[in-house]
């Protein structure tokens, strides 16, 4: 099983480890609950080193990233911008979503997921075959995602003044490059906060220093239900090969307004034209209970399924996303373990910054 | 290490059993299960009323993670449960053999206490 360079951090730090996608990751440290609350209170830092970070580089890279992916890299006008998209199949299924980078002229880097990381390469290789480009993998990198409305200042705190300057004036969705240390301003929690990627060897002293500085270790399993209540979506739960973004809350990710030509366009202007069948909504459940993936939703216009669900620790109810009728009605139930429980669609995210979202409680 | 105390019996399912007199058992899981669990947020208890055989799913309890069912450790009738974890499904982490008690079972088979584990066999059992 592959190890992170943080694996002994982990250990030290009393870690239920769990098998990830082949890495052994840290599930959480005691309480998954408490980790919830320290980062929509405070400030929360994950290893996601398992995560595969790819360099794309060279003159074509644009024209290959504007074929390769949904959403339009031509928005990136600037270096320092970053974009979230999906990478889909000529059918228009979900191979991948990931988090594009322009770092500089000619060089673009991806944050893919580590469970599709093989699927994933072999595409950017075959898909990339036409293109003069360089694809080169950075094994060597470890991220250390730091999340909470005190995140950002305590980062801050650990570097030096001229960097912490700079940082402190970077907008979401923008990162910043110093040395081999990369400060991207995104996320998956739904709060302010740092994904940082570095060198592998330099993680568990500035690991260790976040610590120092009050950012609590938190694991996978809180990561869940931060994203779940953000409305973020799980490659593999919430959206995979069989499915278009535009049935997995997705739509907003895709960029058809003008001619681009992309892999998976046609299918995606087929569906939209037949008709688009169904959605991906926010469940809140009202009766006792817990959602998971899975279940059952039985609603006004036919019969949905659950894709992700757990108990939010914010909003202190289930809540789950599922795949609905588009003409779906408000009121819907949920079967769980043969009983029909009452339960309300919405419209994700759940929780931003802190606080419920408008018309979820 | 987590706790197993001396007074009581288990099964290999993570129930422990504590004997009240009168055919009478009070019924919760270790407190190896509810770390393995991790944090409570719900759990369905059983009808006061229903009997179940030894071994029969009885009780759910779900934490952030996942839904575990939870066995019958012995035969009989579910005389009384515990209403406070409706509110409170955190006291099965916080005091697995106290306040975080399921159920209290009026044993129809009370030889079947004699096969269940004993404090020290079910310690051998976590560390297989």
């Amino acid at each position: 099983m592959n190890r992170t360079p943080l694996y002994a951090a982990h250990v030290a730090a009393g870690a239920r480890m769990v098998n990830f996608a082949g890495w052994e990751m840290p599930i959480n440290y005691g309480s998954q609950i408490d980790e919830h609350h320290h980062v929509r209170n405070d400030a929360g830092m994950f290893d996601v080193s398992h995560m595969t970070v790819v360099d794309i580089r060279g003159a074509e890279a644009p024209e290959f990233l504007s074929l390769l992916l949904a959403n339009d890299v031509a928005k990136l006008q600037t270096p320092g911008k970053a974009l979230y998209s999906c990478m889909l199949n000529e059918s228009g299924g979900v191979l991948d979503d990931l988090i594009v980078y322009y770092m500089e002229e000619g060089w673009f880097r991806l944050v893919v997921n580590a469970a599709t990381r093989d699927k994933g390469l072999a595409w950017l290789e075959r898909q990339g075959a036409g293109f003069s480009i360089a694809v080169t993998e950075h094994h060597e990198l470890a991220v250390i995602a730091v999340q909470g409305p005190h995140a950002r200042e305590k980062v801050h705190t650990l570097l030096p003044a001229d960097v912490a300057g700079q940082l402190a004036e970077l907008r979401p969705f923008n990162v910043y490059m110093h040395g081999e240390w990369c400060f991207a301003c995104t996320g998956y929690t739904g709060e302010d906060g740092y994904e940082m990627m570095l060198p592998g060897n330099e993680a568990e002293a500035f690991w260790n220093r976040l610590l120092e500085a009050g950012v609590a270790p938190c694991g996978l399993g809180a990561r869940d239900t931060l994203r779940l209540e953000a409305g973020m979506n799980l490659y593999g739960q919430d959206m995979d090969e069989d499915v278009t973004p535009l049935v997995s809350g997705l739509a907003w990710t895709v960029a058809m307004k003008d001619d681009r030509d992309f892999t998976g366009r046609a299918a995606l202007e087929q569906q939209k034209q037949e008709g688009v069948p169904q959605k991906l909504l926010g469940l809140i459940l009202e009766d006792r209970g817990v959602l998971r993936p899975g279940q059952k939703v039985i609603t006004s216009a036919g019969e949905g399924v659950t894709t992700s669900g757990s108990f939010s620790p914010t909003l202190q109810k289930a809540i789950a996303f599922a795949r609905v009728p588009a003409k779906a009605e408000v009121s819907c139930e949920v079967e769980i373990r043969g009983k029909y429980l009452r339960a309300r669609i919405v419209k994700p995210p759940f929780v931003r910054n802190g606080k419920a979202c408008e018309g979820i409680l | 290490m987590s706790e197993i105390p001396a007074e009581l019996l288990y099964r290999e399912s993570h129930e422990w059993v504590r004997d009240e007199g009168n055919d009478v058992v009070v019924v919760g899981i270790s407190d190896h299960a509810q770390a393995a669990l991790g944090d409570m947020v719900y759990v369905e208890l059983p009808e006061p009323g229903m009997s179940y055989e030894q071994g029969d799913a009885c009780a759910v309890v779900e934490s952030v993670k996942a839904a575990s069912d939870a066995y019958a450790p012995v035969s009989g009738e579910v005389i009384e449960v515990n209403t406070a974890l409706e509110d409170s499904p955190e006291l099965v982490n916080n005091d697995p053999y106290g306040d975080g008690w399921l159920f209290m079972v009026q044993m129809s088979k009370p030889d079947e206490l004699e096969g269940l584990l004993s404090p020290e066999a079910y310690a051998e059992l976590q560390e297989d």
